[in-house]
């Protein structure tokens, strides 16, 4: 497969145990769900993803996106958009600011900050650049945040339980964009995630950790 | 970045010799003149004389018992006050008035606190002069020996007032790792009283992680110089005072005796702090078998009021003793038991202006590159902890103490010997390098732990975007951890602007700082130049705290997300 | 900030030239020009500062020749500092290019070769220098031979409240008063340079002239001699301040406690000293000097050049307006440092002179006539054995 995510045999160990084993294909377009209760390697999954996993842990496989092997790759380089279940919308910046941190380089000023009103505009925030993140509710952070990373231009997504902060309505609502969003553009997802609601939601395989 | 990686990597091995090489060098370079090996005045041969010329000293033993006393009578009062106030008033209001009153008083320079104190004690000072002669009948300041007592009380007091603040705030940050309320609360269900429940629940745990700060402690008091100064007794001094005349001295094989007296102080701190080890496995045992006990004890109100009343006696102590300093510098005549001198004049600050501002400028520019080399080197480590994920290790802390425990007086006389040796001139450079050995710990341990908290998906979600490293270093993680960062700062300047014992001997005299200035100015006991140097001292160490304070307030002021971080 | 600038070009390095000739006055003054002049002085005495400031000011403006004056504690740091850098082959631009110095430390530094010279005889302003009338040539008994140049004559003086007492006229009459008076007396603590001044002063008060004091000092010849004085010492120190448990470390700390009232006598070296102090309020205006019946001890300040001085032209630019009439009659006015002068008056120029004669030498300042004729120093060796003493008998605790 050229295009999606796979994992090759991926084997994650710690101490001669292993924490976790996956080999899948998540083509574009598509969602794979990852369940399981805390404890199971969700996270260390994770962290393998996105380069971050901690030195007594012991990897193997690979992890191929669009035909390209990213496994050894710092983060900044592999191309994988993030959501947490926290915003994480960098608090010393303006709403604004957070969005063309995320938006590539290049451009000139006018035309990165039309990109940016209009990134804004999508989610129904128009006019809110100038604002402090802190100041907006949980549903426009998560739309905030959401933006920032698909301003970056990912080729595919890693979701970790994002919705799981918003309230009920909010929720669904949410959901529905980033499942849409990331469907118009043919992004592979991850979902990880301990709510059914959230796999049936995102109509893709479900993968049971633990 | 394949290249940029093994620079940072190498950053905490840097870190380390900045911090270590002087002491060891240091230490190195006074332990051959203390056996006798000087060529300079024409003493190559090893020998123990400088040892036998020390001990024939007349003052060796009662200078030795006054090291060990104040240091460990200085460290049990200021832990036993930090504990009372803690265990019986943490999560109370007055703690956190008491605790807002008390931390700035870090930053009061030593040897501004001392002064202060001197003048409020003695005999014919403030205390005495609100009280006389109407409650006194004193028409004279009565023949007392306050102020300089062959026991040590003043200096003690004096170290007391500074040490209690350090302390304090060492526990509290301790503080915030423990589940301190709960198991107080837990305790207090059980039957046991605030103090009591405190400190056989939550003391253990606290004082493993302050016990190098109570070394500190320990050390410091042990061997100060400049306190001792102002507020020790001189017949005898102490060690580290008499080591300093020794090296001061016009006969010049007197740098042998000071340089056996350097290790012996070295020697007393380590037989110290081995001994206080020997009472916390006491205090412990005797802590268990209360427990076992299970005594509920009695008290309890009387140890809360001496720890609130010990605390505010503190700053009371200080705040009174910097009002003193502030009122002789614009005093004319003041004569004892007038409370206010006769009239208020701008001379003292006339006359000492252009030069308090010209020394003050001078004390700002080695500060200022003594702590950004220490920031530089303190976000290099703990970036490299980071993005190489290593883990500090306790030895490693230790480490960091290691310059704070090691006294100054032990190690700085030889440092200077091989500094010249070196060929590295005497002079602002050289002191701006010792004063980063004492500014980096201090940096280190203040910025590490928000530093290590900070929630470390802020750079994953930045990588994740896109960003590299060096972005998410100076666009998002430092921006986020501005008031931190100008906390740390702030830290190392006051640490910078009180060293005494660096600027003097390793200056070579040519470099001057508001704290030389004003320890040389106590000598001659012009209290109105002391008042004047002594405030600009103060403020030199008080401002950058106000300026940690208000930046980050003015910066992130449309920041909600940044206003308690 | 020029400071701070020339601080750092120290840094740099200099290549060593040959040491300046003092014959050759006028390329002296060529070379000092830009120079910068670390002068290690004593700094616990505000006016002391102030002339210094004063002198850096002249010096500036006349010759371009910068100085920093460097506060000292003790003169001994300088000594030491000087020591380290011979010790570390440091045998250019070291840290101290001029020191203010007399006695011991001069003795010291002259029998380690760490000083500079001959100069002091080859400046310009020497001619004006009262080389028969004041001990300028030999400074504690040992020959200066030109490797210092004198700046101030100082003499014993007793400070007191005329308030609370009346001046006395021996040792004896202070140890009376002070066994009437307990607590109200006390002298610096020794080996500080005044503190064994007075031990001198009471020896040599005690004893009258004693040829042995003008040679080194012998076990015989000590302990004969100083008999009367550790006797006196026994019967006064229960009696002082503290009862001798504590002392001012220095002359100045005197001054604060008479201005407290904790005292009511000290002992001064400048006779001046008690008018300046009553100019800054660091003395009540009640307060009066006396110096003893049977004379007091004088002696000469000078300043020395040490041997690896960077800026010795600049150092002997400034020695030599040390000794310049105007900075000395600046040095003599009560109202800024009243020290006495090194000068012979009669032979300074007309105008000069009319400067020193019309100079009103203040309210507690005695008159040349009431100070009468300086005693001579002892041998310095006198002084160490002295001090060393007094540490072991007082200084040390019981």
């Amino acid at each position: 497969m050229d295009r999606g995510l796979c994992f090759e045999g991926v084997e994650i160990r710690q101490g001669g145990a292993c924490i976790v084993a996956l080999d899948a294909e998540i083509a574009p377009g598509e969602v794979l769900t990852v369940m399981g209760p805390s404890g199971s390697g969700k996270s260390t999954l994770l962290a393998f993803l996105t380069g971050t996993l901690a030195r007594d842990f012991e990897a193997r496989g690979r992890i191929v996106l669009d035909g390209r092997d990213v496994t050894g790759l710092p983060t900044a380089e592999r191309r994988i958009g993030l959501l947490f279940q926290d915003d994480l919308l960098f608090p010393h910046l303006n709403v604004g600011e957070n969005l063309a941190f995320g938006l590539r380089p290049g451009g000139s000023r006018a035309e990165r900050r039309v990109r940016v009103a209009q990134a804004l505009d999508d989610v129904g925030l128009a006019g809110m650049a100038d604002r402090d993140p802190a100041t907006l509710s949980g549903g426009q952070k998560a739309r905030v945040a959401l933006m920032r990373m698909l301003l970056s231009e990912p080729a595919a997504l890693l979701l970790d339980e994002p919705f799981s902060r918003l309230d009920a309505d909010r929720r669904a609502q949410v959901r529905d964009l980033v499942f849409g969003l990331a469907r118009a553009r043919a992004l592979p997802v991850l979902l990880v995630t301990h709510d059914a609601e959230d796999a049936e939601a995102a109509g893709g395989q479900v993968l049971r950790l633990g | 970045m394949a290249l940029r990686r093994p620079a940072l990597a190498w950053l905490p091995a840097l870190t380390v010799l900045a911090m270590l090489g002087p002491v060891a060098a240091g230490l190195a370079g006074t332990v051959a003149p203390a056996l006798g090996y000087f060529p300079a005045i024409g003493a190559e041969r090893l020998s123990l004389a400088p040892f036998e010329a020390l001990f024939g000293w007349g003052g060796i033993w009662r200078a030795t018992f006054l090291s060990l006393t104040t240091g460990i009578g200085t460290t049990l009062v200021s832990l036993g006050l930090v504990v009372l106030i803690v265990a019986g008033w943490s999560g109370t209001r007055a703690f956190v008035a008491l605790r807002t009153v008390l931390s700035p008083l870090l930053s009061v320079p030593h040897a501004a606190a001392a002064f202060g104190l001197a003048f409020l004690i003695a005999p014919s000072g403030w205390i005495v002069r609100a009280l006389s002669p109407w409650a006194t009948g004193w028409e004279r300041p009565p023949d007392l020996l306050i102020v300089q007592d062959p026991y040590g009380l003043a200096l003690m007091a004096g170290l007391i007032v500074k040490e209690v603040p350090f302390l304090l705030l060492m526990t509290l940050a301790a503080l915030g790792q423990s589940n301190g309320a709960r198991a107080v609360t837990v305790a207090q269900t059980l039957g046991y009283g605030r103090v009591r429940g405190w400190l056989l629940t939550v003391f253990p745990q606290i004082y493993a992680q302050i016990r190098l700060p109570v070394y500190v402690v320990l050390a410091y008091a042990m061997s100060v110089v400049d306190v001792a100064i102002v507020l020790g007794p001189n017949t005898p001094p102490t060690l580290s005072v008499q080591i300093v005349r020794w090296m001061a001295d016009p006969d010049l094989s007197m740098r042998l005796v000071a340089a056996a007296g350097a290790l012996w102080q070295a020697v007393l701190v380590l037989g110290a702090i081995l001994l206080w080890r020997v009472g916390e496995v006491a205090a412990a045992a005797l802590g268990r078998r209360w427990v076992n006990a299970g005594a509920r004890g009695w008290g309890e109100g009387v140890l809360r009021q001496a720890g609130l009343w010990g605390g505010m006696v503190v700053v009371a102590a200080v705040a009174l003793g910097l009002a003193s300093l502030a009122v002789w510098s614009v005093a004319g005549a003041w004569r004892f038991p007038e409370v206010w001198p006769e009239g208020l004049t701008g001379r003292s600050w006339m006359r000492h202006g252009s030069e308090v501002a010209m020394t003050a400028w001078e004390t700002a520019v080695i500060a200022g590159v003594a702590v950004l080399i220490a920031l530089v080197l303190t976000v290099g480590c703990l970036e490299a902890e980071h993005r190489y994920r290593l883990r500090m290790s306790g030895r490693a802390l230790t480490i960091l103490y290691l310059p704070l425990i090691v006294p100054q007086v032990a190690f700085l006389p030889g440092l200077q010997t091989l500094m010249l040796m070196g060929g590295l001139k005497s002079g602002l450079w050289a002191v701006v390098v010792a004063h980063v050995v004492f500014v980096l710990p201090y940096v280190f341990l203040s910025l590490g732990d928000p530093y290590r908290a900070w929630d470390p998906r802020y750079a994953t979600v930045a990588a994740a975007l896109g960003a590299g490293r060096e972005r998410i270093l100076w666009r998002v993680r430092l921006p986020m951890l501005l008031a931190p960062v100008l906390t740390a700062l702030a830290v190392g300047l006051a640490v910078s602007v009180g060293q005494y014992l660096p600027t003097l001997l390793i200056g070579g005299g040519r470099v001057q700082t508001l704290t030389t200035e004003a320890v040389a100015l106590a000598s001659g006991g012009d209290r109105r130049a002391i008042g004047v140097y002594g405030l600009a001292q103060t403020a030199a160490a008080l401002l950058p705290f106000a300026a940690a304070v208000l930046i980050p307030a003015l910066v992130w002021r449309n920041r909600r997300g940044l206003a308690h971080g | 900030m020029k400071r701070l600038l020339l601080a750092l070009l120290a840094v740099a390095p200099v290549t060593a030239a040959a040491d300046p000739d003092p014959a050759d006055w006028m390329s002296v003054v060529q070379e000092a020009q830009g120079q910068t002049v670390y002068w290690h002085a004593w700094g616990g005495s505000t006016t002391t500062n102030d002339f210094i400031g004063w002198v850096g000011r002249q010096v500036d403006e006349l010759y371009g020749v910068t100085l920093e004056h460097v506060k000292l504690t003790d003169t001994g740091e300088a000594v030491s500092r000087v020591l380290a850098e011979k010790q570390a082959g440091q045998d250019d631009d070291g840290a101290v290019d001029l020191i203010w110095i007399n006695g011991a430390n001069f003795a010291a530094m002259k029998g380690a070769d760490l000083l500079f010279g001959p100069f002091a005889e080859q400046l310009p302003n020497w001619q004006f220098v009262d080389v028969e009338g004041k001990t300028v040539t030999t400074d504690f008994t040992v020959p200066t031979e030109g490797y210092e140049s004198p700046w101030a004559m100082a003499q014993v003086v007793f400070i007191y409240d005329s308030a609370d007492m009346a001046p006395l006229g021996s040792v004896q009459e202070i140890l009376d008063w002070s066994q009437a008076n307990p607590g109200r007396f006390t002298f610096p603590q020794p080996p500080d340079f005044l503190g064994t001044t007075f031990l001198k002063q009471a020896l040599i008060d005690l004893v009258g002239p004693v040829d042995a004091l003008a040679e080194p000092v012998t076990e015989e010849a000590y302990a004969r001699v100083t008999a009367p004085l550790w006797a006196f010492m026994e019967a006064l120190t229960p009696t002082l301040w503290r009862e001798g448990r504590a002392y001012p470390q220095t002359g100045p700390r005197q001054l604060q406690l008479i201005a407290d009232d904790e005292v009511d006598l000290a002992i001064s070296f400048s006779p001046g000293e008690a008018t300046a102090a009553i100019a800054n309020f660091q003395l009540p205006d009640s307060a009066r000097t006396f110096v003893l019946d049977r004379g007091t001890l004088g002696n000469a300040s000078f300043v020395a050049i040490p041997y690896n001085s960077g800026s010795k032209a600049g150092a002997m630019v400034v020695a030599n307006f040390l000794i310049s009439p105007e900075a000395q009659l600046q040095a003599q006015d009560p109202e800024i440092l009243g020290y006495g002068t090194v000068l012979d008056v009669e032979t300074l120029p007309e105008m000069d002179r009319a400067g020193f004669e019309t100079l009103d030498l203040g309210i507690a300042t005695l008159s040349p006539v009431e100070l009468g004729p300086a005693l001579p120093e002892p041998h310095p060796s006198w002084a160490e054995r002295l001090a060393a003493d007094w540490v072991q008998r007082y200084g040390t605790g019981d």
